[in-house]
């Protein structure tokens, strides 16, 4: 099994004596300023800047269409930005492409495995690519597989794995050369639950070991679980940004109040629940009432004389807040 | 595994012992080479294992069935005809040097277009490869330089089979193959330049549609002599053409001033089909 080695001491001082003459740049693995990328009229990243320190989580967050995957591109130096600034481990992934990806692990959104060639020869010629010798490409070839749980797929054949079992080996690829960041563009979307705990599992132990790991998910659930931090982004700029805690605090309430009047009576009812809890939203199937304590919420509309079909009080969540600031509408 | 805690100073990521970034020091066209087309050859040909060898086998016999239909079957009615030099030789002879010229073109053409095609825009085998330590440099180097290798080996093949069927007189005639190499290598460093500007399957069709003509007429079955002044200009400004003459000429070992002007017409070939492959693999890659 993959063990991870800790920082020593020394070497944590040695870090901070470097960081400290070279300036703030170094803090971050990550550094993003006005990071803007049109396509001809279409501006699809619009001046996004923010930065990571080594062995955080980060999640993008955003709708389809709202620059994640560009995001993600450009920090692998595989898309030219169109202004701002970038630096990764303080190299600028455009001018020094090569050298930043040798540090950098990538998950992309559909999987890229190579089908002409075995699961194992998968890890073994990807790891090629970084000019690694097979000496040491051999026993981590072995150890990745026992660590996607593949050990016994070694020598099948690409297109005969299921499609969790693709996901793994694409991050088991990815981890070939070790490196500091790990870019994953929806790891887990199109999962069953089983293979998403498993991955998140994975991923969760990357984290330990100190890989910094850059995420974007459709999933709220997912970054609530993996990301230390993650800003919100819609339309190619940064809605919010925080650990998940602290967007649920800022921008929705601690709980929240489900009601059910049926799809005629919800859009009318509006009136006669103002002003009960902190803020109320109107859905064709439901109404929802942002309040600190629920139960509270739920006693004052009993108090009223409504009967709601259903009533159902939660924690609020990610979700809340991402609906809140990116709209309900559809974006395709 | 002293590696990770290595990895933490970013100037010497280094697993394994092995310096990654030592390539791409030295590197000397930027982002877009690594020194490393190696890994790219490997897998080429470790793709080649599992893959299906009918696919390969069948490259090899084309230009042996023509060979044998059309210069033992059609040489039996068109009995000897003028070689290079003006000695007569049988019809067999004559096609046979121009059928290599052909199958070196196809094959190349096939491998920079065709394959390049399907690897980009389906397979997605070169947006993996590109998110790691490797230029597009790197992966056009490669993709040209396994295209070449099945080339040497059909010629090499085509050649013995010319051998074996008494169509070599000279030992001059060996030369054909590193001549096939240089003309796939024209063709290959054009065609992937080419495919680069293409996007769907009905604009690849194109490649057929310039390919069918050039194989028919630049010389291959008959000299150019048969055509007016202003067809036969056409034609010599055809790449094929100068292939097949430049081999015709080698098989019998009959040179002439305008041997050099063939191998010249592949140089410059080569050279402008590089530049071409590699100023669009920036576009097509890093956009």
């Amino acid at each position: 099994m993959w063990v991870p080695e800790l920082v020593s001491n020394e070497e944590l001082s040695s870090k901070q004596s470097r960081t400290h003459t070279q300036g703030d740049q170094m803090q971050y693995v990550i550094s993003a300023e006005n990071l803007t990328k049109t396509y001809g009229d279409v501006t699809a990243v619009d001046g996004i800047s923010f930065n990571v320190p080594a062995g955080e989580a980060f999640g993008l967050l955003g709708p389809n269409g709202a620059g994640k995957s560009t995001t993600m591109k450009m920090i692998g130096g595989v898309s030219q930005r169109t202004s701002g600034s970038l630096s990764i481990m303080g190299l600028d992934p455009e001018s020094h492409g090569p050298e930043v990806r040798a540090h950098l692990g990538v998950v992309p959104q559909q999987d890229n495995l190579d089908e002409e060639l075995k699961v194992r020869d998968n890890l073994l010629v990807y790891g090629r690519y970084f000019g690694l010798p097979m000496s040491y490409l051999r026993p981590k070839a072995d150890e990745l597989l026992e660590f996607a749980q593949l050990t016994d797929k070694a020598k099948s054949k690409v297109d005969a794995l299921s499609g969790g079992m693709k996901r793994r080996l694409t991050i088991a690829r990815s981890l070939i050369n070790e490196p500091r960041i790990l870019l994953l563009d929806e790891p887990t979307t199109g999962l069953d639950p089983q293979a998403r705990h498993i991955l998140w599992d994975r991923l969760f132990r990357l984290k330990e070991q100190g890989v910094t790991l850059i995420l974007t998910t459709h999933y709220m659930d997912e970054a609530e679980q993996l990301c230390d931090r993650l800003i919100v982004v819609d339309k190619g700029r940064i809605m919010a940004e925080g650990s998940p805690a602290s967007l649920i605090r800022e921008y929705s309430t601690r709980e929240v109040l489900e009601l059910r009047f049926g799809s005629e009576r919800n859009a009318t009812i509006g009136a006669e629940l103002e002003g009960i809890g902190e803020r109320l939203e109107t859905l064709p199937d439901r109404v929802l009432i942002y309040a600190h304590d629920g139960e509270a919420a739920l006693e004052q509309v009993s108090a009223r004389g409504l009967r709601p079909l259903t009533s159902l009080v939660r924690r609020s969540s990610l979700e809340d807040v991402f609906l809140r600031l990116t709209g309900r509408s559809l974006v395709d | 595994m002293s590696t990770l805690a290595e990895s933490h100073n970013p100037g010497s990521h280094n697993p394994g012992g092995h310096s990654v970034t030592e390539a791409a020091r030295n590197r000397r066209f930027g982002p877009m080479y690594s020194r490393n087309v190696k890994a790219v050859i490997a897998r080429g040909l470790m793709a080649t294992k599992s893959s299906n060898w009918m696919v390969m086998l069948s490259g090899f016999f084309e230009p042996v069935l023509y060979l044998i239909s059309m210069g033992v079957g059609l040489g039996a009615i068109v009995g000897a005809v003028q070689g290079p030099g003006g000695q007569e030789i049988s019809y067999a002879a004559y096609i046979a040097p121009a059928l290599l010229a052909v199958s070196a073109m196809n094959g190349a053409v096939y491998d920079s277009t065709w394959n390049v095609f399907f690897k980009m825009n389906f397979a997605k085998l070169y947006q993996g490869m590109l998110y790691t330590s490797l230029g597009p440099l790197d992966v056009a180097m490669g993709e040209i330089f396994l295209a070449l290798l099945r080339g040497l080996l059909y010629a090499t093949g085509f050649t013995a089979v010319m051998g074996v069927m008494g169509l070599i007189t000279t030992p001059w005639a060996i030369l054909m193959i590193p001549a096939s190499v240089l003309i796939a290598f024209g063709f290959a460093s054009f065609g992937m330049g080419i495919t680069s500007f293409m996007k769907t399957f009905q604009q690849m069709d194109w490649i057929n549609f310039v390919m069918l003509p050039m194989f028919l007429f630049s010389a291959t079955f008959y000299p150019l002599s048969v055509y007016p002044q202003y067809i036969q200009w056409l034609i010599q400004a055809m790449p094929l053409w100068h292939g097949v003459e430049l081999l015709r000429q080698i098989s019998v070992g009959i040179f002439s001033p305008a041997t050099a002007i063939h191998v010249g017409y592949y140089l410059v070939m080569i050279v402008l089909g590089v530049m071409l492959t590699a100023g669009r693999l920036r576009k097509l890659f890093l956009k």
